[in-house]
């Protein structure tokens, strides 16, 4: 029997660079940017830091990311990894890194990581080095796209629960309801869902407006254990739990379209913190494509099987609601680098547990659930936070 | 042809090369356990049933469902442009397992859930002819 992870490390700092169009750095400057950032809000030095984790990027990538990163900034830490990628590693390296703090490998871990898939890639290379992740040889002749992918679950999706188009669009629409109230996002004019409906259709069901935006841009964390969080400026974010779960890679494989492993990593993580979809105050999902949402809300345990799409159009998942989701925008409204995307759910969900959210403040909020994917709905984590460890 | 305007082409691999034989031949061929008769696809070192090595080549009907679809709006590459709108669907074989291909040989409107199909070959090049499927209306 080992200890648990629960309430032993905590995120101490935490911040975006500029998201959007960023025309004026590089893929390695938003990195190292964000890492800047992250310290500067934890009031530390890049001296202090023996532990980074980083990913690579498309536009620029390196064959050793982290190791890159660290002779960039000239530090020598003892623990550097580059994260396998694609968006549910992106919090799977979270946990792992604070077990590496746990068993004492290293005192302080910057998690960083960026991309400029809007201006780093023309648009064709974008779309084909996502769709890359795609079977070489039993995917990618057909000539999908991610969307495409994407759109193989939304239509299994509504035709087994009867979920409408409205009902996805309504998801971006509160999205972007949330954007409106990030000065950093990068859409922040509001939409409605016959916005959405109007947008034209990318591949069936999936319209312009289901799918997450391209973006420049990059965020990061500093993580400590939980003795040495109380000596940082801020109130410290405890991990109160973490788990994975992996069904596929290749969606072909899927062995289901419509139920996913966030139903695994949900579970996991829920038993680690010992809390249940009830005491979340907020959750931030991976809004990647819109009825990816639904599906995450429902297999997460926040509604019934087949119940997201009311649950999303009643207004429950709006800030002022039950249970506020993305509530900076989602890779939908606020900004989508690509393997780095849930970090900006990581780094929101902090100031949300800070409480210095501003006016998209959640009033009291305690504990949230933060969740990402990889792949075409293949690997997820959910990470469990929380204010008091 | 330049190389830009080329549909994206499998490479077989000593694992894979007797499938993409068969789909050069006019086969569909997928792997029976000759230990517990489970189909599978893709081609695999061991049965995901029973992990016996004893997988075989296994000729499909080529009959299947449509499990899911959509039709793209907006190719992948230059190369599919002029194919928009097509379908990318996930066929499930007679046999059980599942493939992804493209659903031809209708009104790309006219193709949904539970819709039968049965398959041909699309001739990419010399070497490599490519599973695709007509929708039975």
């Amino acid at each position: 029997m080992t200890s648990s992870l629960r309430g032993q490390v905590a995120i101490v700092g935490a911040a975006d660079t500029e998201v959007g169009k960023v025309a004026h750095m590089s893929a390695t400057q938003l990195c190292i940017d964000a890492a800047q950032r992250a310290l500067a809000d934890a009031g530390i030095g890049k001296d202090d830091v023996d532990g980074l984790v980083t990913c690579n990027s498309m536009a620029e990538p390196h064959m050793y990311h982290a190791e890159a990163m660290a002779e960039y900034l000239q530090i020598f830490p003892k623990y550097c990894v580059s994260a396998g990628a694609g968006g549910g590693t992106t919090f799977a390296v979270l946990y792992q890194a604070a077990a590496a703090i746990a068993h004492g490998i290293c005192e302080t871990v910057l998690i960083s990581m960026a991309d400029s898939l809007r201006t780093g890639l023309s648009r064709e290379q974008a779309m084909v080095m996502q769709s890359s992740s795609g079977h070489p040889q039993f995917e990618t002749p057909y000539g999908s796209t991610v969307p495409g992918y994407y759109a193989l679950i939304a239509q299994a999706y509504m035709h087994e629960y009867g979920a409408t188009p409205e009902q996805l669009a309504s998801v971006a629409v509160t999205c972007r309801k949330h954007a409106c109230l990030h000065p950093g996002a990068q859409m922040r004019d509001p939409i409605t869902v016959d916005d959405v409906m109007a947008s034209r259709m990318i591949a069936d069901p999936l319209r312009l407006l289901d799918c997450s935006l391209v973006s420049d841009g990059g965020a990061a964390i500093v993580l400590t254990s939980a003795e040495r969080a109380k000596d940082f400026p801020h109130q410290p974010v405890y991990l109160l739990g973490a788990g994975e779960g992996h069904g596929h890679e290749h969606i072909s494989q899927a062995h289901s379209l419509t139920t996913s492993a966030a139903k695994l990593s949900g579970e996991r993580a829920y038993a680690m913190a010992g809390l249940t979809p009830k005491d979340m105050d907020l959750v931030q999902v991976y809004d990647c494509f819109t009825p990816v949402v639904l599906i995450e809300l429902e297999d997460l345990g926040f509604c019934g099987k087949g119940e997201g799409g009311a649950f999303v159009a009643e207004g429950h998942t709006e800030i002022g609601g039950s249970l506020p989701m993305n509530t900076h925008g989602g890779l939908l409204s606020h900004s989508h680098p690509g393997n780095p995307g849930s970090m900006f759910a990581l780094t929101e969900t902090v100031t949300q547990l800070r409480h210095a959210a501003g006016e998209r403040q959640v009033q009291g909020a305690e504990t949230a659930l933060v969740h990402a994917q990889g792949g075409i709905l293949s690997s997820h984590c959910s990470v469990i936070l929380g204010r008091d460890a | 042809m330049s190389t830009e305007l080329a549909k994206l082409m499998p490479v077989p691999t000593p694992e894979t090369q007797g499938y993409w034989q068969g789909c050069n031949e006019g086969r569909l061929l997928i792997q029976r356990c000759t230990a517990c008769g489970h189909h599978q696809f893709y081609p695999r070192l061991l049965c995901t049933a029973c992990a016996s090595s004893d997988v075989a080549w296994h000729e499909a009907s080529g009959n299947g469902r449509v499990k899911s679809f959509t039709i793209i709006r907006r190719a992948v590459t230059e190369a599919y442009a002029d194919d928009v709108p097509y379908v990318v669907a996930l066929i499930e074989l007679a046999e059980g397992p599942t493939m992804m291909s493209n659903v031809v040989g209708c009104d790309v409107e006219k193709v949904h859930i539970g819709m039968s199909v049965s398959v041909r070959f699309e001739r990419r090049t010399e070497e490599i002819a490519v599973p695709i499927f007509n929708g039975n209306e």
